[in-house]
């Protein structure tokens, strides 16, 4: 679980996030939404400590990340895993040096050992004959697979997805959007996803914040979002034709 | 450069520093990433160096024996004077100003690269000291290598000045060869590869320091990799004085 109490953060005169609290469940896909600039991404960060805020706290079970030290910092983050919004996989390696990397680093596997992981986790993201291959040889799709592989592999208890669907077919979207859900409950993670996809919303959505100019203006589940009594998330939820009609004919019913 | 973005610049560039010089996470990874870097930066770089010690040594050579045309000068004046240009300032300094071309701007933009690409951010969130683990073993492999590459470089230089400067006719073999031995003083030799181990440290830390600190995209990791280059060119002239001062005044 993860507790995030009331955050701030600006940069200069633009605040990005306003008193921002809220509590990441474990086990579930908790997800944060919004439109583009609104502060997700920066909230993310601010939670990994790649951002410092001005104000707030941010507990990993009950301990305070953003006021320890580098070496107690470092023990919470080998048990985060972050899926960025362009992958981020390292361009010199291949495919099973990029998912080997936090094993070599952090465990003392040996060879044998660290590529069964690998191998055990490229299966799970079903792309087992991509090892070989560099980044720059797979499309856009298989690179977001070979980073849950990688945020994977050291058994993570906090997994973050930032922007997991963006750039990808509908088909992509969804199998990345199922594949989340599955780890999430297999490890029993706490996964947080930052996205302003409706249909990842709707598909996988078990706690929601909306996030509205950096504050959070609703929270609530799937189930509650569509019928949810606030202007700014009604105007979000329904931006798209598809669902604006959706809403008409519920009316109508 | 604004003086107040100067101090900016130089507090952060000793905050960095201060990150880089920290005790690597796993020392068998560190010693492979610096065997890399050693292939990367000293083997990579010894073609271009080659090609250039063996002409500027020809050069430098045909420019002393033009110099030299009073018969009250004798003609092995031109193995000596060649020497002494290629020992104390060509190879250390020119051939460490090319390095800060052909690494700096290779080490700035593959940081750069990898900041934009969340790269790095990738790494501080897994718990990794990015700064170390990417800039340490540049650093150590150029301190390490440098000065071999510039012994390499002072060797084809006097070559090149034998080999050109004989066969275009303005020294004789004889004459050359007893130029470059007399009054050999071995400390100039210590001078020119201590400066150069000090250039070793400044040409990746300072194009480290450039692409590290990168923000937006393609085109600011250009911009990112020609500052590296420019300010590496500065700080190497402006070291390159001190040292001057300190070791041969």
């Amino acid at each position: 679980m993860i507790e995030v109490k009331h955050l701030n953060k600006a940069f200069g005169e633009k605040v990005v996030l306003r008193d921002f609290s809220f509590t990441f469940e474990q086990g579930k896909a908790n997800l944060i939404i919004g439109e583009s600039g609104t502060g997700k991404s920066v909230l993310s960060k601010c939670m990994v400590g790649l951002i410092t805020p001005e104000t707030g706290e941010v507990l990993y079970d009950g301990k305070d990340f953003l006021h320890m030290g580098f070496e107690d910092r470092k023990d919470v983050r080998q048990q985060i895993g972050m899926l960025f919004q362009g992958g981020a996989l390292f361009d010199s390696m291949t495919v099973e040096e990029n998912v080997k990397f936090p094993l070599k680093m952090f465990t003392n596997m040996s060879e044998a050992e660290q590529l069964d992981r690998v191998m055990f986790c490229l299966e799970r993201v079903n792309l087992p004959q991509a090892a070989k291959l560099y980044p720059a040889e797979i499309s856009g799709g298989m690179k977001k697979r070979v980073a849950i592989a990688r945020a994977i592999s050291l058994k993570p208890r906090y997994l973050f997805c930032d922007e997991p669907n963006s750039g990808l077919d509908p088909l992509t979207a969804i199998r990345i959007d199922e594949l989340i859900q599955e780890i999430t409950e297999e490890y029993k993670m706490t996964t947080i996803v930052i996205t302003h996809d409706m249909n990842s919303v709707l598909e996988i959505g078990d706690k929601i914040a909306f996030l509205h100019k950096g504050a959070k203006l609703w929270e609530g589940n799937r189930h509650e979002i569509l019928t949810a009594d606030v202007k700014e998330l009604s105007d979000f939820v329904y931006a798209t034709k598809f669902l604006k009609s959706f809403r008409e004919q519920l009316r109508k019913m | 450069m604004n003086p107040v973005r100067l101090f900016f610049h130089i507090g952060r560039y000793w905050l960095l520093m201060s990150q880089v010089f920290r005790r690597p996470e796993k020392r068998k990874i560190f010693w492979q990433r610096f065997f890399h870097e050693v292939d990367a930066i000293g083997i990579g770089s010894l073609g271009i160096v080659a090609i250039i010690s063996v002409f500027m040594g020809a050069v430098i050579t045909i420019q002393a024996a033009f110099g030299f045309e009073s018969p009250w000068i004798p003609l092995y004046a031109v193995g000596l004077a060649a020497r002494d240009s290629i020992i104390l300032e060509f190879s250390p300094t020119i051939v460490s100003l090319i390095l800060a071309g052909k690494v700096g701007s290779s080490i700035a933009s593959e940081i750069g690269n990898m900041r934009v690409t969340e790269q790095i951010d990738a790494l501080d969130v897994m718990g990794v000291n990015s700064a170390s683990f990417l800039v340490l073993p540049k650093i150590v492999a150029s301190v390490a290598i440098f000065p071999f590459v510039v012994m390499i470089s002072m060797f084809l230089g006097h070559i090149g000045g034998f080999v050109l400067g004989v066969a275009a006719g303005v020294v004789t073999p004889y004459e050359f060869v007893y130029g470059i031995q007399y009054e050999f003083r071995p400390y100039n030799v210590f001078y020119a590869l201590i400066k150069t181990a000090v250039f070793g440290f400044i040409i990746p830390s300072v194009s480290a320091y450039h692409g590290y600190y990168t923000k937006g995209g393609s085109l600011e990791v250009g911009q990112s990799s020609t500052n590296a280059v420019v300010y590496s060119i500065i700080a190497l002239l402006c070291f390159n004085f001190l040292l001057t001062q300190l070791l041969l005044a």
